[in-house]
């Protein structure tokens, strides 16, 4: 298995407040992997940190052997793309005019749109679905419909990695199911995708490696099984639970019953 | 802060309450009359023939040589009067303004009330051929009315916006004073001697030929204003607490709009004949008023009004020493003044709210 | 895709937006015609074939006289502002990503005027130096008084933030300290250069010889130019600097330049013209408005500004023959009831 990000020592600070404690971890490539624990953890500003959008750190984050802030913007824009949290357009925008802005880290400023564009863009549609939709402006989706559009702009820029900053929340249950299916289809096709999630039972059910944090540090990493146990959903959310087995997957189900 | 000396205040009998009333009422004329002639002292000396305060009295009694008594009487008693009077009057209509429409930052210059009083003005002369305060004081009424009315339009359309926040009201009032100042603008451009002789309509100033004919004019509106705007000082604190919260508390909503719209229409349109079109002193006082009395109108209201007195008396002061022989406008030096203070408390509401 | 097509000549392909190109024609027609209406109408009004002729050199020395040396400086600085002004405004609403964050709202014209103001009155004793300081000084002084409120209200932004309206109120402030500290140095100055000054500031298209008009051509140009490379930043800019950040741009250096181009594009023509305002506001939501697009298109923005610009002027100087108005007060009327209306409008994509 090979490591996409390796992190070594990194801590982050926001004036004299350290959201990230010294976190040492690896990110498998060609997997689903879900962060996850409770508000404040740090789990977005590690994120962000993969994604160069955080403040200077200490420690070092390298992607593949590389540390990041030694590759280039626009290179780096070709190997990960990021959908942070709450995104904002402007609700007339089409869904085509947004995914287009996906090809811009493959395109300099006098803006050759070539058929590459052109086909990169439609794949990127058909994948996510929003083929039909092409032309609407953002406000006339769903959630559900508007979160895959957001996934459509990042495919678009055809990088290996995809970080996803909570994709699920504000969504209803239906929603949450449509963006996640996307994100393990575009997963099947060898895409490593690093999601923050708040729903345990979720992450169970589609990651495949799950990186649990609390108060800037990493509590506990590596497979479901091994993460999604009542000792580590104790110590990382002070609550009691009992796990369930899927009926139909066979993964984890936490059943939360009270604070510890 | 806490005006009553009782607390708990089912403690108090009925004596204590009333003396600690008749306490309050007593420490406010008390300060006022420090105030008023902090005022006549300053305005009446300092300038640009210095006069001690000896010389003064003499003069303003018939002593003294005549060029004294000249300056003293003829010049700096009216402006000064006239001064604390307008100052005292834009303060008190900036505290009614930013209690109806909760809103830290309304001023009746920002808003273009006063923008619509001065053009009301300049077009009663221009059209009209007004040449009396009276007549200068009902075209002033009428533009402050509708000035008022203006805000408190948009101010309803903006509120019922999902993020209404106090920063479109005042938007909206830089819009409309850019308006009516460029319609004003043009007037004046159209009659060239209306330009000369009141230019200072548009600025704020004390000087040009506003004797006390003009001071005595004003005065009955601007009290009777400042009776209408302190007789509502307990409904303006209720108000605070939202429009709901003062209706489930008993008051009824129209009748205290429209006191509060005489009471500004009265104030800013004396104000305006008196001063011309000035503003900040409206922001400026009331803020300063807050952090020195509280939020309790009954003692904001009086504090206002000297702080905005003392302000364009101090403004007038520097306009007239600071690039002698010639001589600032109050508007200039209040500008100056009021406009970093403006940002100020801009960056105070934002931190206070953050 | 029906609003866009692709545009391929040879090897080189570019997308476009087909109703933007269309309104874009459309404005320079109108500001065409309006250049055409601004040459000919007046108190001495010619035909159009007088225009043309006084234009190529014959015609009689009179239409000579009045169209080339009265009215056509006029009529290019007209075109001149508008672009520059508009392209401002579309510049920093989008940045800003902010409908009503528009330059000379936030109060960059009130310090550019601070400084032209100041080069006036500062030089205006020595009549030679007059000459030359109005040609080179007034655009460098307005510049920099326009960079000095842009730093202010940057200032100010750290604390107000980006969104909604409250660094609009930073403008006002801002504005309002600049107005303050114009109107003291006019008061504080000599009769003859308050007076100047004084019509100045009302914001006129008059008056100006081609010195001027050329001069602030030339840094109109100068400032516009960067925007060749800089403006196929602004889609991504447009959706937030996490997005932007991702699509690989460096969010800080782009909206640095950005800025920096607009404010000198908003302060060089208020050194020839006076602070005219309103402009930077209405055309660029004009353009987004007839082109359908969530952001004003530069292009249409700019040209619009100047159907706008040279409307306004024409109305300032044949509204109220034989007097002449300022051009800033029409604006001042078009606009301020536009920008009440922005205000009472609750549709919340406005400022977000």
């Amino acid at each position: 298995m090979t490591t996409v990000f390796t992190v070594r020592d990194l801590v982050l600070r926001f004036g004299d407040r350290a959201v990230l404690n010294g976190i040492d971890l690896e990110i498998p490539s060609g997997q689903v992997t879900a962060i996850i624990g409770p508000n404040g953890c740090g789990k977005s500003t590690l994120l962000r940190s993969l994604s160069r959008l955080g403040p200077a750190v200490e420690g070092e984050v390298l992607l593949e052997n590389t540390p990041i802030a030694a590759i280039p913007h626009r290179v780096f824009a070709r190997h990960v793309a990021l959908l942070p949290q709450a995104p904002l357009a402007p609700e007339q925008l089409s869904v085509i005019d947004l995914v287009t802005r996906g090809r811009d880290p493959h395109r300099r400023w006098y803006d050759q749109w070539s058929r590459v564009d052109e086909d990169v863009v439609l794949d990127a549609l058909d994948r996510t679905g929003l083929r039909e939709r092409a032309n609407h402006p953002l406000h006339t989706l769903s959630g559900g419909q508007r979160q895959r559009a957001w996934i459509a702009l990042a495919l678009a820029q055809r990088t290996p990695v995809l970080l996803l900053d909570e994709p699920t929340t504000y969504l209803d249950i239906a929603h949450q199911l449509d963006v996640l299916d996307t994100v393990r289809r575009l997963h099947r096709e060898g895409v490593t995708v690093v999601m923050v999630l708040h729903d345990l039972s979720l992450a169970a059910r589609y990651a495949d490696h799950i990186i649990a944090m609390r108060d800037g540090r990493i509590a506990a990493a590596g497979t479901v099984e091994s993460v999604i146990t009542r000792d580590v959903v104790r110590q990382v959310f002070d609550v009691e639970c009992t796990i369930l087995a899927d009926p139909e997957t066979g993964r984890p189900v936490v059943v939360p019953h009270s604070s510890a | 802060m806490s005006s009553s000396p009782c607390s708990p205040p089912s403690e108090c009998g009925t004596l204590d309450v009333l003396s600690g009333g008749t306490a309050r009422a007593s420490l406010l004329v008390g300060a006022a009359s420090v105030v008023f002639v902090v005022c006549l002292t300053l305005g009446l000396t300092v300038g640009s023939r210095h006069f001690p305060p000896a010389e003064v009295w003499q003069a303003l009694l018939g002593g003294a040589d005549a060029e004294a008594r000249a300056i003293v009487q003829d010049q700096r008693l009216p402006r000064t009067l006239i001064g604390i009077v307008g100052g005292a009057a834009l303060a008190v209509a900036g505290v009614v303004i930013q209690g109806h429409t909760r809103n830290p930052l309304a001023d009746p210059g920002l808003l273009g009330i006063t923008a619509g009083s001065s053009l009301a003005v300049v077009v009663g002369i221009a059209v009209a051929g007004l040449t009396t305060p009276t007549g200068y004081l009902g075209a002033a009424f009428g533009g402050a009315a509708l000035g008022t009315l203006v805000v408190v339009v948009i101010g309803l359309a903006a509120s019922r916006r999902r993020d209404a926040s106090p920063a479109s009201l005042v938007l909206a009032g830089t819009a409309v004073s850019a308006l009516l100042g460029a319609i004003t603008g043009v007037i004046l451009l159209l009659d060239s001697a209306t330009l000369d002789l009141f230019r200072f309509w548009t600025v704020g100033s004390l000087s040009a030929g506003r004797g006390l004919d003009v001071f005595a004019a004003a005065l009955v509106p601007l009290t009777v204003g400042g009776i209408l705007a302190c007789a509502h000082a307990r409904a303006l604190d209720v108000l605070a607490l939202g429009d709901d919260l003062a209706a489930a508390l008993g008051r009824r909503l129209l009748p205290t709009r429209l006191l509060g719209f005489a009471a500004v229409t009265l104030l800013v349109g004396g104000a305006t004949v008196a001063i011309g079109a000035l503003g900040f002193v409206g922001l400026v006082a009331p803020h300063l008023a807050r952090r020195l009395v509280g939020v309790t109108h009954a003692m904001l209201l009086p504090a206002s009004a000297m702080l905005g007195a003392l302000l364009v008396v101090v403004a007038d002061v520097i306009g007239r020493v600071i690039v002698h022989p010639a001589e600032l406008p109050v508007g200039v030096v209040v500008a100056v003044i009021g406009a970093p203070a403006l940002l100020v408390i801009i960056v105070r509401t934002r931190k206070a709210s953050s | 895709m029906s609003s866009s097509t692709t545009l391929r000549i040879g090897p080189l392909s570019q997308q476009i937006h087909r109703r933007t190109v269309v309104v874009s024609a459309l404005f320079l027609a109108g500001a065409v015609l309006l250049a055409g209406a601004g040459l000919a109408l007046g108190d001495y009004t010619l035909s159009p074939g007088g225009v043309i002729a006084a234009l190529r050199g014959e015609g009689s020395a009179r239409d000579h006289l009045v169209v080339n040396v009265i009215r056509l400086p006029r009529v290019v600085l007209g075109v001149v502002a508008g672009v520059c002004l508009a392209v401002a405004g579309a510049i920093v609403q989008t940045t800003a990503r902010n409908a009503l964050a528009s330059p000379d709202l936030l109060g960059v014209s009130a310090g550019a005027g601070a400084g032209a103001v100041a080069a006036i009155v500062l030089g205006g004793t020595n009549a030679a130096g007059a000459a030359a300081l109005d040609v080179i000084g007034t655009p460098i002084a307005a510049l920099i008084g326009g960079a000095l409120a842009a730093a202010l209200v940057g200032l100010l932004l750290g604390v107000t933030g980006t969104t909604g309206l409250s660094p609009l109120l930073a403008g006002v402030g801002v504005s309002a300290l600049f107005g303050g500290l114009t109107s003291w140095m006019l008061t504080a100055a000599s009769i003859d250069d308050a007076a100047r000054a004084n019509a100045w500031l009302a914001g006129s298209l008059g008056g100006r010889g081609w010195s001027e008009v050329a001069a602030v051509s030339v840094a109109a140009f100068a400032a516009l130019a960067p925007l060749v490379v800089l403006s196929s930043r602004l889609p991504a800019l447009e959706l937030g600097p996490s997005i932007a950040t991702s699509l690989g741009y460096r969010v800080v250096p782009s909206v640095a330049m950005l800025l920096l181009v607009a404010v000198v594009l908003t302060s060089v023509p208020v050194a020839a013209a006076g602070p005219i305002g309103f402009v930077a506001l209405v055309a660029p939501h004009l353009a987004r408005l007839a082109c359908r697009t969530p952001r004003p298109p530069l292009v249409a923005s700019g040209v619009a500004g100047a159907a706008l610009l040279l409307a306004s002027d024409l109305v300032a100087r044949l509204a109220l023959a034989p007097l002449l108005l300022p051009t800033g007060a029409v604006t001042a009327v078009i606009g301020a009831p536009f920008l009440i209306w922005l205000l009472v409008r609750s549709r919340k994509d406005l400022t977000q």
